[in-house]
C-alpha cells in the first residue's frame, strides 16, 4: 500500500525524558499517519504531556528523535519552523491574562501594515470573527484574565485550530467543556479532518475517542503500550492497556439514600449570585446532593457564592445551624466547609510549593501547635492523602508544578479534604483525572459520606453525579428539577438541556 | 457524555447570565496620571506664576530628560518581568569610562589615560551600555539567575569601578564630543528634551505596534506561554537588557554634558527614583503591564512636584525629605486617579 510507505506524518522514536529522578518517558514513541486522528490516553503521570512538550519543540528529549514527513525536526531555537509544522492547545493554560483577548488570539502573529506595524483595528476584527465562528460570545478588548474558564479554553482551541496547520495536537481539550461546547469542538474537528489535517488527541473520556479517533495509542508507566485502530479496542481492553489491570469499571454501587430523620446539616436559602443566578436547597447529614447543568446554567456561580469565593447578591448558607458570612472564604473554611474550586491553577494551588503545603494550607491547625508548623505532622497527612488520591510522585517533598494535571487534580482534592470538612463542595471534581483514579476520588467521597458529612457535586460529567443521592438540575440560573438516584442518563441530559423528557 | 449531547446545537444554548464585563478601562488606563498632572499644574501656578512660564517649562523637561530615558530603559526591562538595578551605575559608568580613556591628564591633574581620540566618546559611551546590558544578560538568561540579585551585584561593581578608575574625583575637560549633546540646544530647544521625547515616542509605536515589542509584553505575562506561540523569550529578554544598558549609557551622556563632568557619583542613588516614576506611570513590578506613555506621565508627575517644591522655597535640607514624600504622595494620587493597585 502506498499509504504506508510514505513516510508518517509525524514520528517520534526511542524517546527518553527524565525530570531528576522522575522517568517521564522511556523509550516511548509515536507514529501518526497523514489524516488520522489519533488518540493518547493513558493514566496520570504516564507521559502525555511531556511527548507533547517535545513534539511541539518546547522540551528537548533526553534520548530519541522526532521527526516530520520524514525530515528531522528543527533545533529547539527555532521556534517559527516548529510553529509551521505543529498547532498545540497544551493542557496548560497558555492564555495572557494581561493582554486582551485579541491580542492572545494572535500573538506573535499579529496582522501587519506597512512598515511591520500592527493594525489593531484588523486584528480585533479578525478575533471577533473568529470567536464569533466559535459561538464565544465575549469583547476582544477585555484582558484575558476576565474570561472563564471554559472562555479561556476555547479561546486556546480557536486560536491552535486558526494556524492552519496540517498537524494539530490538542492535550485534554474538554476536561474544561461542557457538553454543547464539546460538541462544538468535535463538529470543527470533522471538518478540518475532511479537509486533510491530522490530530492527536488527548483526553480521559474514553468515550471522546470512541467518538472522533481512528487510532489509539496507549502509554503507561512512561512506555509505549499498544498502537491499534480504535476498532480492534474495546473499551474494556483498553482500560487494561491503561492499567496493566484486568479491572471491570462497572461498580454500580447503588446505596440507600439517608434515612429521612436525619438532620439537616447544610441549608442554602435563597442565595443569589452576583450574575441574577440563584438556588435553595437543604441537605441531610450522609447526603451526596448534585448540582448539574450546561456551561452557562450558573452552577459555578451558585457554588463560589455557597463557599464565599464570590459575594453573593442575597440570601443566605448555614452549615449546622451557623450562618456563613457572606463572600468570606476564611468563614467558610472555619465553618466547616471544603472546596475543589473550578479553576484549580489560580484559585486551587500554589504551584511551587510541595504537595505537603499544599493540601495542608487551610489547616494549619493540624500540623502545628503554638503557632509552629510541625514538618513531620504536615509531610504524615501529605503522605496519607498520597496513598488515599493515588497522586503519582516520589513524595511529599516534589512542587505541586513538576505534576501532571490529573494529579494536581488530586492534590487540590486532599487540600478540599485536610479540614475534615462538614460540607464538601467539588466542582468539576474528575476534571482531567484518568479512568482509574476518577474511581479513587469517587471512593473518597463515599467516605466523607459515610461520617455523616454532606458533599454538593458541582458538575455535568455523568459519573460524578451517579454517585449523588439526588441531583439537582440547573438551567439558564434556575434550579429546575430534582432528580432522585437512579436518573437514566438521557433524562438527565435532557433537564440539563431544558427540555422535560417525561412532559413532552 | 458528549456523545449524548452532541445533538444539542450551539444556537440553543442560553446566554450566560450576565457574566461579561464592562470593557475594561485598560486603555484610559494610560491617561489615568492626566488629571494629576493638572491638578500639580493648577497648584503650582497658584505657588508661583512663573510654573507655567516657557522657560520653567523647558528647565523641568530638561532637568528630567536624563532620568526620564533611564525610566524608559527601566520600563523596557520591567514589562518582560525582569529587574534591572544596575541602570543607575550605568549611568555615571559608561560616561566615565569614555572620559577616563579619553582626557588627558596632562591637563586634569593626572586624571584619564587619554588613549582615544575624542572623536570616539559617543561610540565608546554607548559600547560600554551595551557590553553591560549584554553581560546582565548572560548572567540572567544563560546562567539562569536571579535578575534582581545579579543586578544588585552589578549595581556595586559597577560603581565602585567608577571609584577606582576616577579615584573617586570627578572628570572634567571633556572633549567637545562629549558635551555637545547635553548642552547644545535645537529649535530653541535642548537637544536633551528633543531626544528624550523621540525616544519616547519611538518607544510608544514600538511596544504598542510592533511584534518584538509585543512579545515584551507576552513574556512578562508568561513567559511559558509566549514561548508557546513561537516568542524567542531568551534572546527578547537579553536584547531588552541591551537596549536598556545602552539608553542609560546615553541617558549617562547627556548628563556629563549638560555638567560638563562625570562625578564618581554620577547617578549615585537615581534607581529608586527610576522605580518610582515608572511604578507611579501604571508599570507592574511583576511584569508584563504598563506602558511606556505610562511611564512617561509618572516621570513628569514626580517633576512637575519637585518644581513647584522648589519653586515653593522649600530649602534645600529638606529636598531629600521631600523626594521620597513625594514619590509616596505621587503613588497615592496614581492609585486614587487610577482606580487599581500598584503591583
Ligand atoms: N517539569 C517537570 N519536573 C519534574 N517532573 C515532571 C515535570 N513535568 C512532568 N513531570 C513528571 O513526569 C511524569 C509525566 O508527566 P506528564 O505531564 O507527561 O503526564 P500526563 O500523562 O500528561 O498526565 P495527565 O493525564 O495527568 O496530564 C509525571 O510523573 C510528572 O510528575
Ligand atoms: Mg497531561
Amino acid at each position: 500500500m502506498t499509504y504506508e510507505e510514505q513516510p508518517p506524518l509525524v514520528e517520534a522514536v526511542d524517546i527518553g525524558k527524565r525530570f531528576g529522578s522522575t522517568v517521564a518517558l522511556d523509550r516511548a514513541g509515536i507514529t501518526v499517519r497523514a489524516g488520522e486522528t489519533h488518540a493518547l490516553v493513558g493514566r496520570n503521570g504516564a507521559g502525555k504531556s511531556t511527548l507533547v512538550d517535545i513534539l511541539t519543540g518546547l522540551q528537548a528529549p533526553d534520548t530519541g528523535r522526532v521527526s516530520f514527513g520524514g525530515r528531522a525536526a528543527p533545533p529547539l531555537g527555532d521556534r517559527d519552523a516548529w510553529r509551521r509544522q505543529v498547532a498545540c492547545v497544551y493542557q496548560k493554560s497558555t492564555i495572557i491574562g494581561a493582554l486582551t483577548v485579541a491580542e492572545n488570539l494572535f500573538l506573535n502573529r499579529h496582522d501587519r501594515g506597512a512598515g511591520g506595524l500592527i493594525r489593531w483595528r484588523a486584528l480585533r476584527r479578525s478575533a471577533r470573527e473568529l470567536l464569533a465562528t466559535w459561538s464565544v460570545d465575549v469583547d476582544v478588548d477585555q484582558p484575558a484574565s476576565a474570561l472563564t474558564v471554559e472562555q479561556r479554553q476555547f479561546v486556546e482551541i480557536a486560536r491552535a485550530l486558526s494556524f492552519g496547520a496540517r498537524f494539530i495536537i490538542l492535550d485534554e481539550p474538554t476536561a474544561q467543556l461542557d457538553g454543547t461546547g464539546i460538541a462544538r469542538l468535535f463538529d470543527r474537528i470533522r471538518a478540518l479532518r475532511a479537509q486533510g489535517v491530522t490530530f492527536l488527541f488527548i483526553s480521559h473520556h474514553l468515550q471522546e475517542i470512541y467518538e472522533i479517533c481512528d487510532v489509539v495509542t496507549v502509554f503507561r508507566d512512561a512506555r509505549h503500550i499498544v498502537t491499534a485502530p480504535v476498532a480492534e479496542l474495546d473499551r474494556a481492553a483498553l482500560v487494561a492497556a491503561m492499567t496493566g489491570e484486568d479491572v471491570s469499571l462497572a461498580g454500580d454501587t447503588y446505596r440507600p439514600p439517608p434515612p429521612a430523620d436525619a438532620a439537616v446539616r447544610v441549608v442554602v436559602r435563597d442565595l443569589v449570585t452576583a450574575s441574577g443566578a440563584g438556588a435553595s436547597f437543604e441537605a441531610r447529614a450522609g447526603e451526596v446532593v448534585g448540582l448539574a447543568g450546561g456551561g452557562s446554567s450558573g452552577k459555578f456561580e451558585v457554588a463560589e457564592a455557597l463557599v464565599g469565593l464570590a459575594k453573593p447578591a442575597g440570601g443566605k448558607v448555614t452549615v449546622d445551624g451557623r450562618t456563613l458570612r457572606r463572600g468570606s472564604v476564611p468563614d467558610a473554611l472555619a465553618a466547616g466547609v471544603g472546596l475543589v474550586p473550578q479553576d484549580r491553577h489560580r484559585q486551587g494551588l500554589v504551584p511551587l510549593l510541595s504537595i505537603a503545603e499544599n493540601v495542608t494550607m487551610t489547616v494549619p491547625g493540624r500540623i502545628g501547635r503554638h503557632g509552629l508548623i510541625s514538618p513531620a505532622r504536615r509531610d504524615a497527612i501529605a503522605h496519607g492523602f498520597i496513598t488515599d488520591l493515588a497522586i503519582k510522585a516520589s513524595g511529599p517533598h516534589v512542587p505541586v508544578s513538576d505534576l501532571s494535571g490529573g494529579n494536581q487534580q488530586k492534590v487540590v482534592m486532599g487540600r478540599a479534604l485536610a479540614g475534615d470538612p462538614k460540607l464538601l463542595v467539588l466542582v468539576t471534581p474528575t476534571a482531567g483525572v484518568d479512568v482509574r483514579s476518577k474511581q479513587t476520588l469517587l471512593g473518597v467521597v463515599e467516605q466523607v459520606r459515610e461520617r455523616g458529612n454532606v458533599v454538593l457535586i458541582v458538575s455535568d460529567e455523568l459519573d460524578d453525579l451517579r454517585i449523588c443521592d439526588r441531583v439537582l438540575v440547573m438551567v439558564q440560573g434556575r434550579i429546575v428539577r430534582e432528580m432522585p438516584a437512579g436518573w437514566r442518563d438521557n433524562d438527565l441530559v435532557a433537564a440539563m438541556e431544558g427540555v422535560d423528557l417525561d412532559h413532552v | 457524555m458528549s456523545d449524548t449531547l452532541s445533538s444539542t446545537t450551539a444556537a440553543e444554548a442560553p446566554p450566560p447570565p450576565a457574566t461579561r464585563r464592562i470593557p475594561a478601562l485598560a486603555r484610559l488606563r494610560d491617561l489615568a496620571l492626566v488629571p494629576a498632572i493638572v491638578t500639580v499644574a493648577i497648584v503650582g501656578y497658584i505657588v508661583s506664576p512663573v510654573f507655567l512660564r516657557t522657560d520653567n517649562i523647558i528647565n523641568v523637561l530638561q532637568s528630567m530628560s536624563e532620568i526620564a530615558i533611564v525610566v524608559l530603559a527601566e520600563t523596557l526591562v520591567l514589562i518582560t518581568g525582569k529587574m534591572d538595578l544596575s541602570l543607575e551605575s550605568t549611568f555615571g559608568l559608561a560616561p566615565g569610562i569614555a572620559a577616563w580613556l579619553i582626557v588627558d591628564p596632562a591637563v586634569t591633574h593626572g586624571l584619564g589615560l587619554h588613549a582615544v581620540p575624542g572623536a570616539l566618546a559617543i561610540p565608546l559611551v554607548l559600547l560600554t551600555g551595551a557590553l553591560i546590558g549584554a553581560f546582565n544578560g548572560l548572567l540572567i538568561v544563560r546562567f539562569g539567575l536571579n535578575g534582581f540579585i545579579v543586578t544588585l551585584g552589578m549595581l556595586i561593581v559597577l560603581r565602585g569601578l567608577l571609584t577606582g578608575i576616577s579615584g573617586g574625583k570627578t572628570f572634567f575637560a571633556l572633549p567637545e564630543s562629549m558635551t555637545y549633546l547635553g548642552s547644545a540646544s535645537w529649535l530653541a530647544v535642548p537637544a536633551s528634551i528633543w531626544i528624550s521625547l523621540i525616544l519616547f515616542a519611538v518607544a510608544v509605536v514600538v511596544l504598542g505596534y510592533t511584534r518584538a515589542g509585543r512579545s515584551l509584553y507576552a513574556i512578562g505575562g508568561n513567559a511559558d506561554a509566549a514561548r508557546a506561540a513561537g516568542v524567542r523569550t531568551d534572546r527578547v529578554v537579553w536584547l531588552t537588557l541591551i537596549i536598556a544598558g545602552t539608553l542609560a549609557a546615553l541617558a549617562g551622556l547627556l548628563i556629563s554634558g549638560r555638567l560638563a563632568s562625570v562625578t564618581a557619583a554620577q547617578g549615585d542613588g537615581a534607581i529608586f527614583q527610576v522605580f518610582a516614576a515608572a511604578v507611579i506611570g501604571g508599570v507592574s513590578l511583576n511584569g508584563g503591564k504598563g506602558t511606556v506613555f505610562g511611564a512617561f506621565t509618572g516621570v513628569l508627575l514626580l517633576f512637575l512636584i519637585i518644581n513647584v517644591l522648589t519653586l515653593a522655597g522649600v530649602p534645600a535640607q529638606w529636598t531629600n525629605f521631600l523626594n521620597g514624600a513625594v514619590i509616596l504622595v505621587a503613588l497615592v494620587v496614581s492609585r486614587v486617579t487610577g482606580g487599581k493597585a500598584q503591583t
